[in-house]
């Protein structure tokens, strides 16, 4: 696999230029869409890592505000005694020791289990949090007083998208990605082709989380005070999932195109239904897992595979032009 | 015959629960030789294979593949020592194409292969298995017997010193299992050393060079085809005793 290839160079350079574009956004956006383009861009993170894991495997994880929470927390901590990419670096630490710590001892579980126990986790950590900082510190909340401006969290959740995806992208080429696959498709099978399933799956899920932690470590200095409450919100988990399930979390792409409308879907009611909020999310996920079971990359596939077969014959270019579009 | 044991199995025993599958069984597989194991319905054979590829954990005895002791490791460790296997009902990946599926068993196996060279190979094989102008097609829209040739490429693709083959050749058209006896034909031909749990007469007479017969967990025959299907042991198995 030579990374020269033409087929690998021009989506990297489109992407480039794309995000390049992207990074100038903030001298025509004024201060309420640039917060919303945050917004954006820190779901796209964070649908796009939940996706890579439990894509391919099927693995339903409701951690993602663990370690999202973990992030925020670290730099809560951390953030007036050291420098700022040194805070990075430790919530990236903190975010990865947890992911193996969970991975290992979770999954082995299957189905339904994993669900639970991802969720259970995360009542988990926020009340060993708590715990700690009203025993131990004996003050509950923190307050992040850092001199990072709103564009400087746009511009660094940017750079992270930007390596998620090109992480994803190199991903889906090797040898590593194509055993999720594998996983994904027959974990039994996996075993007996001689892929150390275990190791494949903590991998995948303790690179995910690492993504994770540094979109909480980023956002932080946007709240400027935390505490587990808002740190460890499980609402935030299940967000992700159905951003995800709704764009498609099959392909790189797919989650995107979740992200976006739904962060201004829910822009707009908790705006106009503040109160209802929690109703309004878990009608928006039903209506998705049972109108859109592949989600819209999966919708538009659906509808575009067969007027394809109509016109070549070669199931070959079928699937090659659909891969091309998602 | 080749006098050199390949695989040796001993004193194996597996349990679910109060239920004995697998009772102390024990023989030898001989490199180069084609060993079918015999018996009725849920007399533990699919366990035997289970238990030798790793898909179970052996409660006790030994399993050794030349002169090294898998038992009990990780399924994906004796696929590295030269173990491949199909199962009793057809696995492909069903969502993956022909050649995908073809690359799953050469990208991690002991000598890998990945990119252009898996690309080539994986062509060359779907070519001998009679699978070269589904390449692109997704294994899930196969018919049944080309999803067990698919199967059992994938097995061939691990380049294995010995196949465990579980019921290939069930569910085939008489034509189909004509070509499907020549090609396994062909692969003890080249060396390959094979295990076949299977219920097809013709195939046991014409392919298997000794049969192992299990009953209820325990082995009750191990001789040449025609000798334990002789036997009153085995008649008796099969039939009741009134047959014997």
């Amino acid at each position: 696999m030579s990374i020269l290839k033409p087929d690998f160079i021009k989506p990297v350079a489109i992407g480039a230029v794309i995000f390049a574009a992207l990074a100038f956004l903030p001298s025509f956006a004024d201060s309420y869409y640039m917060s919303l383009a945050i917004s954006v861009v820190s779901f796209a993170v964070l649908a796009t890592a939940w996706s890579m894991f439990s894509g391919p495997t099927r693995y339903i994880s409701l951690a993602t505000v663990v370690f999202f929470g973990i992030g925020a927390y670290t730099v809560a901590v951390l953030g007036e005694i050291m420098a700022f990419p040194l805070v990075l670096v430790c919530a990236g630490l903190a975010g990865t020791v947890v992911a193996l710590l969970v991975g290992f001892s979770t999954l082995r579980l299957a189905g339904v289990y994993f669900v639970i126990f991802t969720f259970g986790l995360t009542e988990l950590v926020r009340q060993v949090v708590s715990w700690y900082e009203v025993n131990v510190t004996r003050e509950m909340g923190r307050y992040v007083f850092l001199d990072i401006t709103q564009n400087d969290i746009y511009w660094q959740l940017l750079a992270l998208f930007a390596v998620l995806l090109l992480t994803g992208f190199v991903l889906g080429r090797s040898r590593l990605g194509f055993a999720l696959r594998i996983i994904g498709e027959d974990e039994t099978v996996a075993k007996h082709c001689g892929i150390d399933v275990t190791r494949v799956k903590v991998a995948l899920f303790v690179l995910s989380a690492l993504f994770m932690t540094l979109t909480g470590a980023i956002i932080a200095p946007r709240w400027t005070y935390i505490d587990p409450v808002i740190a460890f919100n499980p609402m935030l988990s299940f967000q992700v999932v159905i951003m995800a399930l709704l764009g498609g979390p099959r392909r790189l792409l797919g989650p995107l195109l979740g992200v976006i409308p739904l962060t201004l879907l829910f822009e707009v009611l908790t705006a106009s239904f503040p109160n209802h909020f929690s109703i309004l999310l878990g009608c928006v996920f039903m209506v998705i897992v049972y109108l859109l079971p592949g989600g819209v990359v999966g919708l538009y596939e659906k509808y575009r595979a067969p007027k394809k077969r109509t016109l070549s014959s070669s199931p070959e270019t079928t699937r090659k032009s659909e891969e091309k579009t998602a | 015959m080749t006098t050199e044991v390949l695989l040796s199995i001993s004193g194996l025993h597996k349990a679910f629960g109060g239920l004995i599958a697998v009772n102390q069984m024990q023989f030898d597989v001989h490199a180069g030789e084609i060993v079918g194991l015999l018996g009725p319905n849920g007399s533990g054979k699919t366990t035997v294979m289970n238990l030798i590829s790793g898909a179970l954990q052996a409660n006790e005895g030994k399993v050794v593949i030349s002169g090294k002791d898998i038992t009990n490791l990780p399924a994906h460790k004796i696929s590295h020592s030269g173990i491949a296997r199909t199962f009793q009902l057809v696995r492909v990946l069903p969502d993956l194409d022909c050649i995908e599926n073809i690359e799953a068993g050469l990208a991690y196996r002991t000598k890998p292969l990945w990119g252009d060279a898996a690309h080539a190979a994986a062509l060359e094989l779907l070519d001998r298995i009679g699978l070269a102008k589904q390449a692109h097609t997704p294994a899930g829209d196969l018919t049944y017997i080309d999803q067990k040739r698919l199967e059992l490429g994938r097995a061939l693709a691990l380049q294995p010193k010995l196949l465990l083959l579980d019921e290939w050749l069930a569910g085939l058209n008489p034509s189909e299992l004509q070509d499907g006896i020549a090609l396994v034909r062909q692969l003890k031909d080249e060396g390959l050393t094979i295990i076949m749990v299977e219920h097809v007469m013709d195939a046991i007479r014409s392919l298997c060079d000794r049969c192992v017969v299990m009953n209820a967990g325990t082995k009750i025959a191990d001789g040449t085809p025609d000798e334990v299907l002789s036997d009153p042991e085995v008649i008796r198995a099969y039939l009741g005793d009134s047959h014997a």
